[in-house]
């Protein structure tokens, strides 16, 4: 039993990140009907707008300590961030320990700022073109932003660490009565869990409560009655791409204390991300919230110890596998909707 | 070949084959695809001169490309290339995954190797034979879904095959060191080597390694056995493609790219058409993992992972997609721009420009330098984009583009601009 729910909680903050990137590739594709191969790349941009906003707040000056002498005699150099100038020791040391959390601000509009650069720039001119050369053309992005990020912070994965409140594990094995220990669960992942929570009810929220969203959501049934009726779609939707930009950058700013960010891991997750997509249905957003959460589940399940053993190996293919079988069982994935992307 | 591809299929594509069919040539092709054979093979085989044009103790020497292993490079990639092609080209179907199909077929030729003889034709057609099988499996599965679906099936089967190549399957594949060639592998057909003997794959006898150096003054220009073998199969493989473009078979796939719908309502069903399509593109994936196992006797995982599928594609539509020569001129200029390009450094770069004035000379170098040597990949994405934006045609529809700019002659003049006035007034 205490196995089992482990296994699940570990599920859930892999599943919220799938959920996450899944959820904007969605929108993207919902509301433009762009694939969008450069979305694992948003996500790895987000990671580095949390690295970027931790060295900002980390700009120090030299001062010179003449009461202290350094172990060759000279008068002790000391780095002192400009936080601590700005803000006095104790606001300052506590606002670089948030750095993480902190560059969720900074996050947000560097990453709308980016999404609606890109739908602008780039992505705008391959709405008639055929879905390959979308993928193409957003495939080649995606290696021109991981090369770009590469050049400027190197190749190795620089570690972020979370605040020191929730550096440790919260232990669920008292809390639901069983022994102490049995059940750890870090605070971090919790809280990635809890913010994928937030971040994806906001986006249900924002198209289901507010008339920006209603209209978008017209759009995405019926793009040409929505324009007819004198309704500017293609601005609502560069701003959509924006929000999608910003949920993925999201999820990349919050995972870097769960692993450190380097240039590739968009990559990584962009192919499971696709294949989360297509398990939930194309153009589904609850479809991709759930699939996410489920192959993040079914995922941490297979690597337990004892299903390694009937089947070693699982682990690696699992998400393949479901998504070869629900691709051949039910075609438009779980909630795929009839109708889109089946010329 | 990318008008034809646009026509309608079927009834009109008929009598202009007919028409065509006997128009000059050899060898069953057409004139102006016997020409490109010809060309093909000429380039081929002089490939060793060709690359070599800067003596070797030039400044320019390290823009040479002519030695075996970059050369062995070109050619099975260039195979790979028009395999993908065969299926990409003529049916539209975007496999994210052939780099699966290299893979296996790599290392069924490494087993072949240990298993039976050094001798690199079992190991090819070992090769040819398995990637055949998975790939009939994976596209029996796979192409029960079109378009981004297909993608993620062909993916999610490369990876699937990458990460069991990784982990589970390791006593095959050697997991993460790989496999090779050891001298107490059990090789039936050969017997066992003395301890200390290294394997080398052979075609008879003849080592795949061994090279004739030609010195010509500061040139030096290298003949190497396993180039032209791989040469001669690319040769072959071209021959083939060529073949099968131009075949009611290639047809038919045209068919399936410009519209499966019509096909379906004319009765006929395009999943034969486009598996065999298919399991040939896989086989010459197979070839190729075959052939790169012949010339460096070892296989690893990363040949498999997903990018390596990405890179293939890559060849394809920077040459070409659905054009003859395409893929081979894609392959080629991506491994040769990977190996030159990334072999610049900073140093290089300061000694082109030395003859600028320092500060002129050091912003040159700060400008160019994150595109090349480690920076190659940059160059790449920025060149790929450039390529699907402004030319989906590739370099072959660039090359078309630039000739039909010199070839414009008065005569043609009027009739162009009449037809752009009409295209105008249509647009009004």
């Amino acid at each position: 039993m205490e196995a089992i729910i482990l296994q699940f909680l570990n599920g859930l903050d892999k599943g919220s990140a799938y959920a996450l990137i899944a959820l904007g590739l969605t929108l993207i594709f919902g509301t433009l009907g762009v694939v969008n191969f450069a979305h694992g790349a948003l996500f790895m941009i987000g990671a580095f707008c949390a690295v970027t906003f931790s060295r900002l707040l980390n700009l120090s000056h030299t001062v010179v300590d003449e009461s202290r002498t350094d172990f060759l005699g000279n008068p002790l150099e000391l780095q002192v961030p400009y936080m601590y100038d700005f803000f006095g020791v104790n606001t300052g040391a506590a606002i670089i320990d948030w750095a993480v959390p902190l560059s969720i601000l900074f996050a947000i509009p560097v990453m709308i700022g980016i999404g609606v650069a890109m739908e602008r720039g780039l992505i705008r001119h391959f709405y008639k073109r055929p879905h390959a050369d979308q993928i193409l053309v957003t495939f080649g992005l995606a290696i021109v932003l991981q090369e770009v990020i590469k050049y400027f912070y190197g190749a190795n994965p620089i570690p972020t660490p979370a605040p020191q409140a929730f550096v440790g594990s919260f232990d669920f094995g008292l809390m639901l009565g069983f022994d102490a220990g049995s059940i750890v669960y870090p605070y971090w992942r919790l809280i990635y869990f809890m913010f994928a929570a937030v971040i994806i009810a906001a986006v249900f929220a924002f198209l289901q409560f507010t008339t920006f969203g209603m209209v978008v959501r017209a759009g995405m049934a019926d793009r040409e009655t929505v324009t007819l009726l004198g309704i500017d779609i293609d601005k609502r939707f560069t701003i959509m791409f924006g929000i999608a930009a910003a949920v993925a950058g999201l999820a990349g700013v919050m995972y870097t204390p769960i692993n450190s960010p380097n240039y590739h891991m968009g990559m990584d997750f962009l192919v499971l991300s696709f294949v989360v997509v297509v398990v939930g249905g194309m153009g589904s957003l609850p479809g991709a919230v759930l699939a996410g959460f489920l192959l993040g589940i079914i995922e941490a399940f297979a690597s337990m110890a004892e299903v390694l053993d009937v089947l070693p190996g699982i682990n690696q293919i699992i998400i393949y596998l479901v998504a070869i079988i629900v691709l051949l069982t039910r075609p438009r994935g779980l909630m795929g909707r009839k109708g889109v992307m089946e010329e | 070949m990318t008008d034809q591809t646009q026509q309608a299929p079927g009834a009109a594509a008929q009598p202009r084959r007919a028409q065509t069919a006997n128009t000059g040539g050899a060898l069953g092709l057409r004139k102006k695809d016997f020409a490109i054979f010809l060309l093909v093979i000429a380039l081929t085989l002089f490939a060793p001169f060709l690359l070599n044009p800067f003596p070797g103790n030039s400044a320019m020497a390290q823009f040479n490309a002519g030695y075996p292993d970059l050369m062995q490079r070109f050619v099975i990639f260039g195979i790979f290339a028009i395999g993908f092609n065969i299926l990409f080209g003529l049916t539209g179907y975007l496999s994210f995954g052939h780099a699966a199909f290299l893979g296996v077929g790599s290392y069924a030729g490494i087993w072949s190797m240990k298993l039976l003889t050094l001798n690199v034709i079992p190991s090819i057609i070992a090769s040819m034979v398995v990637a055949g099988l998975f790939a009939l499996l994976v596209g029996y599965i796979s192409l029960r879904r079109s378009g981004i679906y297909f993608s993620i099936l062909t993916l999610a089967f490369a990876m699937m095959s990458f990460a069991l190549a990784y982990s589970v399957l390791t006593p095959i594949t050697g997991g993460e060191t790989g496999m090779q060639l050891q001298y107490f592998d059990a090789r039936i057909l050969d017997g066992a080597l003395e301890p200390g003997q290294t394997p080398r794959a052979s075609l008879f006898g003849l080592d795949m390694a061994a090279s004739e150096t030609l010195r010509f003054g500061a040139w030096s220009f290298t003949f190497n056995v396993g180039y032209y073998l791989a040469g001669f199969m690319m040769l072959i493989a071209f021959y083939l493609s060529i073949r099968i473009f131009n075949s009611p078979f290639g047809m038919m796939l045209r068919a399936v790219k410009s519209n499966q719908n019509r096909l379906n309502y004319t009765g006929i069903s395009p999943k034969p058409y486009t598996l065999a399509a298919f399991v040939i593109s896989g086989m010459y994936a197979g070839l190729a993992g075959g052939l790169l196992v012949a010339m460096d006797t070892q296989v690893g995982a990363e040949r498999m992972f997903w990018t390596a599928s990405g890179e293939v594609v890559l060849m394809t539509i920077l040459g070409g997609a659905g054009t003859l020569i395409g893929p081979i001129l894609g392959a080629g200029f991506i491994k040769y721009f990977e190996n030159i390009v990334s072999t610049i450094n900073k140093s290089t770069l300061e000694g082109w420009f030395s003859f600028l004035p320092d500060t002129a000379s050091d912003i040159v170098v700060t400008l160019i330098y994150p595109f090349v040597g480690k920076g190659w990949h940059l160059t790449l994405g920025l060149l790929f984009m450039a390529v699907v934006i402004f030319l989906p045609g590739g370099l072959v529809q660039g090359t078309q583009k630039i000739a039909t700019v010199f070839r414009r002659d008065k005569k043609a003049e009027p009739v162009e601009s009449a037809a752009a006035e009409q295209r105008k007034s249509a647009e009004d």
